[in-house]
């Protein structure tokens, strides 16, 4: 069994129209060079489910993005996001804007198999409003309470960036949170993973690493190998965000052109000496709050 | 010490009582001052909060603010982004936040200022506003008590609840209690009016009112008490000795 892919060959897996949720937080383990390949090829209209950094600003930067379905866009560091909120404000986008914990509910929904999960969140403010689609359910039991009926979010393809892979797909998070990667890989369709390393299954670590493994291999359709794949987002324990680089990103919502020039329309090697190669990158601190 | 206290360290000590009655449960501060004042919560009135490293630890002293060596931590459990959900549907939390705008309902916002399908200003997004305000008590630190802030109406996009859907909650919803730049205030008047309990040094009602956009109760007009000795002590030496908290005001 070999799943491994280039960032190319994943494009293939990918339709315009298509759903795509992709893993990680904020600025935080996004898999930016699968994004960058999405940025750079055709498709377009896309329906992206984030917990959103510079993955949706940057889709939002290349026209990419139909709908949105998210909780926050947020450089952390850079608390807004530019491209988003540039996207937004010239009504470029469509939003489904949900609490972070119903937008998990929506994905744990979809791996479960189930139309919808219950929950309180969302009653008393705007999330309703919004989204005039969320149904109501009263629970069968002598409660007779009302609840928001979440509904599924089912995924085509989700995109994640993970520290270890080897060619079958098991895949290890060492980052100490491994975020909601694993319910986007329940709630999609295929699931294709970027990978810092890409080694043996032996040396995953048998039983020492097992823990590290949060979703099983059979969900996932191609690995990428691709050292660094996550920058300017972090990826702990090897690196923390880069900070210059996501003030520049920022920087360039007014006018992109420059930005594009000197950091799109590249391959993900060439891209990685665009700013500063692998040993630089690996320099950069993790972030301490 | 006292005659030089500084408006954050006013604003810290206050905030700090926020958490005083709350016992075991996950005290979080999001942003400069309400962290500082959570970390001045667990070291004086209430010592069995628990708080987070501000990533994914669970440690046993509040993390001072700026560059530490953070293997120092004394780490006593977990709470990644998911455990935080799991923490806080189960209502074991009490978090102090600074809303773009909150209204005289308690209902806060930080999607988007103006039309929502024209927003004039995108911000982050509900985020998890939604679920801390039906699930557990919030409260609130304001730097630029203003009308923009404090607004009149309703806020432009509700993503926290507030006390007219009270009953949607289960009776949990509570805004504890409100600091600003001005004074500090709780939703406990009349019918959940805010209302002021002091003001702090220099500030008049008149000026509160004015730049207020809703109607509130003046429970008191005395003078906010200062930080004692013992908090200002912690506040300087040990949550922020790098002075951090001065940049909030230009202090």
């Amino acid at each position: 069994m070999n799943k491994v892919l280039t960032h190319k060959d994943v494009l293939a897996y990918l339709e315009s129209n298509a759903t795509i949720g992709i893993g990680g937080w904020g600025a935080r383990r996004k898999p930016m060079s699968l994004v960058r390949e999405i940025c750079q090829s055709d498709i377009k209209d896309l329906t992206v489910v984030s917990y959103g950094g510079p993955d949706v600003g940057l889709l939002c930067a290349h026209k990419k993005v139909k709908k949105l379905i998210f909780g926050f866009v947020s450089l952390d560091v850079i608390p807004l996001e530019a491209h988003f909120r540039q996207a937004r404000q010239n009504k470029e986008i469509e939003v489904m804007e949900l609490d972070e914990g119903m937008l998990q509910w929506g994905l744990r929904s979809a791996a479960m198999n189930l139309p919808f999960l219950p929950t309180r969140i969302g009653f008393g403010t705007d999330v309703l409003t919004h989204n005039p689609e969320l149904k109501f359910v009263t629970s069968p039991y002598e409660d007779k309470e009302s609840f928001i009926a979440m509904p599924a979010i089912k995924l085509d393809v989700a995109l994640l960036h993970v520290n270890k892979s080897d060619e079958k797909g098991n895949t290890h998070i060492i980052g100490p949170d491994p975020f909601f990667d694993d319910l986007f890989a329940r709630a999609a369709e295929k699931t294709f993973v970027s990978s810092e390393e890409l080694l043996s299954t032996e040396e995953l670590g048998g039983k020492d690493g097992a823990i590290f493994n949060r979703f099983e291999r059979s969900l996932v359709t191609g690995v990428v190998h691709s050292p660094c794949g996550a920058h300017p987002t972090s990826c702990s324990p090897s690196y923390g965000f880069d900070i210059q680089h996501l003030k520049e990103y920022s920087d360039s919502a007014k006018s992109f052109n420059d930005y594009a020039d000197k950091y799109m329309n590249k391959s993900h090697q060439d891209y990685i000496e665009s700013v500063g190669g692998i040993e630089v990158i690996t320099k950069i601190p993790l972030p301490q709050f | 010490m006292s005659d030089s206290i500084s408006l954050a360290e006013i604003c810290i000590s206050q905030a700090s009582k926020a958490w005083q009655d709350d016992g075991e449960i996950l005290a979080t501060g999001i942003g400069l001052i309400p962290r500082i004042a959570a970390g001045l919560a667990k070291l004086t009135h209430n010592p069995d909060l628990m708080m987070t490293d501000g990533e994914t630890y669970l440690i046993s002293e509040p993390a001072p603010m700026g560059k530490r060596d953070s293997s120092a931590d004394q780490v006593e459990g977990y709470m990644s982004y998911s455990r935080v959900f799991e923490n806080l549907w189960g209502g074991k939390r009490h978090a102090m936040v600074t809303p773009t705008q909150i209204d005289s309902f308690g209902q806060t916002n930080i999607s988007v200022i103006g039309n929502y399908d024209s927003p004039k200003i995108q911000l982050l997004g509900v985020r998890g506003f939604p679920g801390n305000s039906i699930n557990h008590k919030n409260s609130v630190f304001i730097p630029n008590h203003s009308k923009k802030t404090f607004v009149e109406g309703e806020v432009d996009m509700v993503s926290g609840m507030g006390y007219k859907n009270k009953e949607l909650s289960n009776g949990i919803f509570e805004i504890k209690r409100v600091v600003s730049n001005l004074g500090v205030f709780d939703f406990n008047g009349k019918n959940n009016c805010m209302q002021l309990l002091s003001l702090h040094p220099n500030v008049s009602v008149d000026d509160v009112i004015a730049n207020t956009g809703f109607e509130i109760a003046i429970q008191s007009d005395s003078i906010t008490s200062m930080p004692s000795n013992e908090e200002l002590v912690l506040i300087r030496e040990v949550l922020d000795p790098q002075g951090i908290r001065n940049t909030i005001f230009g202090e």
